[in-house]
């Protein structure tokens, strides 16, 4: 059944833990007070939330099917509306916000979350496992080599004063969760829902070689198509520092002022709504562009429009 | 007293065949043959590898065509320290080579010793494997079309 086609949405609440290395704790161990933490700020239990989404990697934790046991998380009962994607929280995210805009009777809440522990393998190998099956990941190319091919393409094409170096890819171990809520129900929750007014996600040729790597061509593109301009302020996921001058370029952010980080794989782009909504509620920000990336050199980019209710 | 430990293997692996299908197929197929494939876009640009569909419109692809297996270097990277199961394990230069007839790069290793001895727009031949199997990997290496 369904109320309406399209409903404003806000991000309500969040939390998030991040460490180097987390030795001791799994990933559910991780999540739980995490996810606690999230809820218990706007008063709701798991039972009140209406979609639950993750974000994570399997190849991560080493087994197929590995996310099914990040449910303990939530608890195995009573059942739930509940998903998962194979990428980082923010597109778990983009799944919950348009779940929610649909209007199913008795869904106004989401609880996303997103976990990882890429201190216990060797993150840059891993990620070669994304790549195409055939003709890359047998060689399992190191993220960070593929990133310095981007960033010397960069330099080679002159139009990118200082390209900085690469440094190795960063490792950390983490857990986030966001609380959406739509219309009155956010207004309820919290004095200062940051809203989601557009949200957008493209992705470029899985072909590094076919891709123009000094261009975020997709980043663009999700920006036009979430209304992403005349922001105050911008949540950048940067995995890499190069990837900054690509992203202010495609975003029309020159000169501005941005918040860049990585953060843990699979966690970092959902932390950036997680600051972002931060930075709304706090008074810091009034319109604010976040940006979560996934796939080698910024082959798939998401951008979403927050705003105030002051705005 | 300590118990005794469990000790157990836990193997990841693909238990599954798959058919690699006309274009890769004919791809991995002619590199057994020290014949590297492309295929044209849409846009007419020979795709090296070859995709099965478009980059741009996603359009099915069928018309393959062959390509040099010497070529120019169009980005790269220096890693110094080798991974487990990448091409060498000496440092290399990953380098997307852009193949005589081809109009994209494809990923490779090139063997060049040092950082100095790498630059965009070297050209660079392909060091082939003795046995070869039909995977990238009977693509060795690539080195200095000179030092060939």
């Amino acid at each position: 059944m369904t109320e309406s086609l399209s409903r404003p949405v806000a991000v309500v609440s969040w939390a998030s833990f991040e460490t180097p290395s987390e030795p001791a704790r799994n990933e559910v161990e991780m999540l739980l007070p995490v996810i606690s933490e999230a809820l218990g700020n706007v008063g709701l239990t798991q039972q009140d939330i209406g979609f639950t989404v993750s974000g994570s990697s399997d190849y991560l934790q080493g087994f197929p099917f590995a996310f099914v046991g990040a449910l303990d998380a939530v608890g195995a009962w009573p059942p739930i509306r509940e998903s998962h994607v194979e990428m980082d929280g923010a597109f778990a995210l983009y799944e919950a916000v348009e779940v929610l805009r649909h209007g199913i009777v008795g869904v106004d809440t989401a609880l996303v979350y997103a976990f990882a522990r890429p201190s216990r393998g060797e993150l840059d190998r891993t990620l070669s496992l994304q790549l195409d099956p055939y003709a890359v990941a047998p060689l399992w190319p190191d993220a960070r080599g593929l990133a310095g091919l981007q960033a010397q393409a960069m330099r080679d094409s002159g139009r990118y004063p200082d390209v900085p170096d690469v440094p190795p890819t960063v490792v950390a171990d983490g857990a986030v969760a966001v609380v959406l809520a739509v219309g009155d129900r956010a207004r309820e929750l919290t004095p200062t829902p940051a809203w989601i007014r557009g949200i957008d996600h493209r992705i470029e040729a899985p072909a590094l070689g076919a891709r123009d790597l000094t261009s975020s061509s997709s980043t663009r593109t999700a920006a036009a198509n979430a209304g992403a301009s005349g922001a105050d302020s911008a949540w950048l996921h940067v995995l890499y520092p190069h990837q900054e001058h690509l992203l202010r370029e495609a975003l029309g952010l020159n000169g501005q002022q941005v918040d860049c980080a990585a953060g843990p794989m699979m966690a970092g782009g959902l932390a950036r709504f997680a600051a972002a909504a931060a930075g709304i509620a706090s008074g810091q920000s009034r319109r604010a562009v976040v940006h979560a990336t996934s796939g080698p050199c910024l082959q798939q980019n998401l951008v979403a429009l927050l705003e105030g209710d002051a705005a | 007293m300590i118990p005794d430990v469990l000790v157990a293997d836990h193997a990841i692996e693909y238990t599954y065949t798959r058919s690699t299908g006309p274009v890769i197929g004919a791809f991995l197929t002619g590199l057994r043959d020290k014949q590297i494939r492309g295929i044209r876009g849409v846009d007419g640009r020979v795709l090296v590898p070859p995709a099965e569909y478009d980059p741009v419109t996603s359009a099915d692809l069928t018309e393959l065509g062959d390509v040099a297996d010497v070529g120019v270097v169009k980005t790269w990277s220096w890693n110094e320290t080798p991974l487990a199961g990448q091409p060498l394990d000496r440092p290399f230069a990953w380098a997307l080579i852009q193949l005589d007839g081809a109009d994209t790069g494809m990923l490779a290793a090139v063997d060049a010793g040092s950082p100095a001895g790498m630059r965009t727009g070297l050209r660079v031949k392909a060091q082939w494997a003795d046995e070869r199997v039909g995977s990238i990997r009977d693509l060795v290496c690539f080195v200095p079309e000179g030092d060939a």
